[in-house]
């Protein structure tokens, strides 16, 4: 569950540690990243604030490699991320039609978050599990061969 | 169901056409399955095998027997006393001399039916992942020893270089000749990179490896790591794939452990460590300046090239960046030799591949084979024939960056210059096989969608010509598409293929060239008659864009 930060203070400690940990090169500043993503479900502007003064790096800088990579978010998400892949080989293995149902029954298109912060759907590239297509990742959990009249079960798992 | 042991094809060209190979194939169909051959025997019609004055053909594999002129009366002998009871029937028989082009090709490969041949996996599934003595007791780091103890590092590149071994990244360049191009390099430090940044559309094939054999890749890379004269290593594998990080940084913790990576490796004055980089998933970063740009902490946009990397990679040193299919093969090479290399696959191609079958097909998974198979053995065999029956339509090989290829062409040979030569791309292996109920123009809208998504922005043409390629497609999908819009479309390809500054964009067209190539009526029926012949597209009749 990600830890929200309410105050400046806190942020800047947490970033502080964990330079001490990986490093100041620029080399660490994508690891880095990658923990803050996973600790505070996302990078905000708050932290890459105290990135930028810690690491010496301009805010621009930090802002533009957050905003290229899909594994980093910028915006807060969901307690659920759903990752559905739109590739071609999941497409082909009937995905188009998931993917419809699985709009439907959230009533989200992709990369909206419920009102109710429950859900956030993505869609994506290839995931890599093409031989079990079409594919989703729900949080870590990987969920292959999916038919549409699966997706309510699965859904009906979270809360 | 049993596993195809034999194959059937008939010459499908005007003249055997002509000749009645319709009513040869029909008798055939009937003939095998009165014999209760059906699941045994795959059965189709090729287009471009022929001989004058012989045709209508029947070819039977695995045993490369050409028969000709073959009447409808002559069917139920063949299938009687070749199929059924494995008799060639001679008088009907005639020789593979002087036949040209696919002929000759087919004739070659006597035999060479069906078994697989596994270098690159050949650990994976068989021994722990998490124990390196598994791995050495398969003999695991022998290469290693034989290399750091008896070869010079020209010595080793020699071997590699001689075994014809090419990258398995989708270029195939000559892996011997990078590893070279590094060694002579200028530089106090150079590096090593294994590129497991695996995002192409349809491909896991490293996945397994670093999942299930990650020694064999840290093997290959100290070897490449000695060859070139680097002292640092790094695995970039796409962060997606977690099972693969973990492994691999245990593997390598591992491998420290005993001394085989650090100083003074095997007692020898050689140095060298490792790393894993978990990439933040981006496509481009496959490319190999993009995925050094972001090992420096960047964006991945790909660099301006020369200089290549062998000169000037990671932090400008020196750098060897190779796939990991490549370094797979590397410790089998040093242990078997260059020779033994040489004798699996094709000339210009020696060794295996292993290719991802996807799609409307039987069996989908992972298949390990030497180069130079063609795409019908694939599907009959290893994917056991189209799902429900279905005719198949087209195949995309390679990944997204690869190419469409229509039924014709599955006759190809897969080596890298064959494929070549045919205007098709092997890519990365990956083989997406479709049915007759895919729409070509819903296919290269998903293509564009995938490479608009993963466009890096960094250069003009990739950045404005995918994402209004895109658009077109979804109004033609929409039923409101125009003719000019196919001249737009093939300008496009082009110039992609010209103007972009790197792979990616250079490939985004080919979608689009090979759609309007091969599959041009259907393209223009969603124009001309605001018709989908498959059912797919909406054609809703509004303009989306």
């Amino acid at each position: 569950m990600p830890v929200k930060f309410k105050q400046e203070q806190d942020i800047t400690s947490y970033i502080q540690a964990l330079i001490d940990k990986k490093g100041h090169e620029k080399a660490e500043l994508i690891p880095i990243l990658h923990e803050i993503n996973a600790e505070l479900g996302y990078i905000s502007d708050d932290a890459i604030k105290a990135l930028s003064e810690q690491m010496k790096i301009p805010t621009s800088q930090i802002y533009s490699v957050v905003t290229f990579y899909r594994m980093l978010a910028h915006e807060p998400r969901g307690r659920h991320v759903i990752q559905f892949c739109e590739s071609a080989p999941c497409h082909v293995a009937g995905g188009r039609l998931v993917l419809q149902k699985l709009q439907e029954e959230l009533g989200l298109t992709q990369g909206e978050t419920s009102q109710d912060d429950k859900w956030t759907l993505i869609t994506t590239s290839c995931l890599g599990i093409c031989g079990v297509g079409p594919v989703m990742i729900i949080d870590h959990d990987i969920y292959g061969n999916l038919t549409p009249d699966q997706v309510p079960d699965i859904l009906s798992h979270y809360d | 169901m049993k596993a195809t042991r034999s194959m059937v094809l008939v010459s499908a060209d005007p003249e055997s056409m002509d000749r009645g190979a319709l009513d040869i194939f029909t008798e055939l169909q009937k003939q095998i399955r009165d014999f209760g051959l059906e699941e045994e025997i795959a059965l189709s019609m090729v287009n471009d095998i022929s001989k004058p004055g012989f045709d209508p053909l029947v070819l039977v594999y695995p045993d490369a027997v050409i028969y000709g002129p073959i009447k409808p009366g002559d069917v139920h002998q063949i299938v009687e006393e070749h199929l059924y009871k494995g008799r060639v029937v001679e008088e009907k028989q005639i020789s593979a001399y002087n036949f040209t082009g696919r002929i000759a090709w087919l004739s070659a490969r006597k035999g060479t039916l069906p078994a697989e041949n596994r270098v690159v996996l050949k650990n994976v599934g068989l021994i722990d992942p998490e124990d390196i003595n598994d791995y050495i007791i398969h003999e695991g780091y022998q290469a290693l020893g034989t290399v750091l103890n008896d070869l010079t590092p020209e010595e080793t590149i020699a071997v590699i270089k001689n075994s014809g071994l090419r990258g398995r990244g989708g270029a195939g360049f000559p892996t011997g000749l990078k590893w070279q191009f590094v060694n002579s390099a200028e530089g106090d430090n150079k590096y090593v990179i294994c590129n497991a940044d695996e995002s192409e559309p349809g491909t896991f094939k490293d996945r397994l490896v670093l999942e299930g054999d990650p020694h064999a890749i840290i093997e290959a890379m100290i070897i490449a790591a000695y060859a070139v004269g680097a002292d640092e290593g790094i695995v970039y594998i796409r962060g997606e794939y977690g099972l693969a990080i973990s492994r691999m940084n245990k593997a390598i913790d591992q491998a420290r452990e005993i001394g085989l990576l650090g100083i003074n490796i095997f007692d020898t004055s050689f140095n060298f460590d490792l790393h894993v980089h978990a990439g933040a998933g981006a496509y481009i970063c496959g490319e190999e300046t993009a995925l050094i740009e972001s090992i420096e902490g960047n964006r991945g946009e790909p660099r301006s090239r020369p200089p290549y990397p062998t000169t000037s990679g990671l932090w400008k040193k020196p750098t060897l960046v190779n796939n990991v299919e490549t370094l797979a093969n590397v410790p089998a090479i040093i242990r078997n030799s260059a020779d033994w290399f040489k004798s699996i696959g094709t000339d210009s191609s020696p060794g295996t591949k292993v290719f991802t079958i996807l799609g409307n097909v039987n069996v989908t998974g992972l298949i390990e084979v030497p180069m130079g198979i063609t795409l019908r053995e694939v599907i009959s065999i290893y994917a056991k024939g189209m799902k429900d029956g279905k005719n198949f339509k087209l195949a995309q090989t390679g990944g997204s960056s690869g190419s469409i290829i229509p039924s014709s062409l599955q006759d190809t040979p897969m080596d890298f210059d064959s494929f070549k030569k045919a205007g098709v791309s092997l890519g990365s292996g990956a083989l997406l096989i479709a049915n007759d109920e895919i729409c070509v123009v819903d296919l290269a809208k998903v293509l564009l969608n995938f490479f608009r998504n993963e466009s890096c922005g960094k250069c003009y043409p990739c950045r404005i010509a995918v994402p209004r390629a895109y658009n077109i497609l979804t109004n033609i999908s929409e039923g409101v598409g125009t003719m000019k819009d196919l001249d737009v479309l093939k300008t496009m390809s082009e110039q992609l293929v010209e103007l972009s500054h790197c792979g990616l964009g250079q490939t985004a067209g080919s979608p689009l060239k090979d759609c309007l190539t091969h599959f041009r009526a259907e393209v223009e029926a969603h124009i001309k008659l605001k018709v989908c012949p498959a059912g797919v597209c909406p054609m809703s009749g509004r303009r989306a864009y």
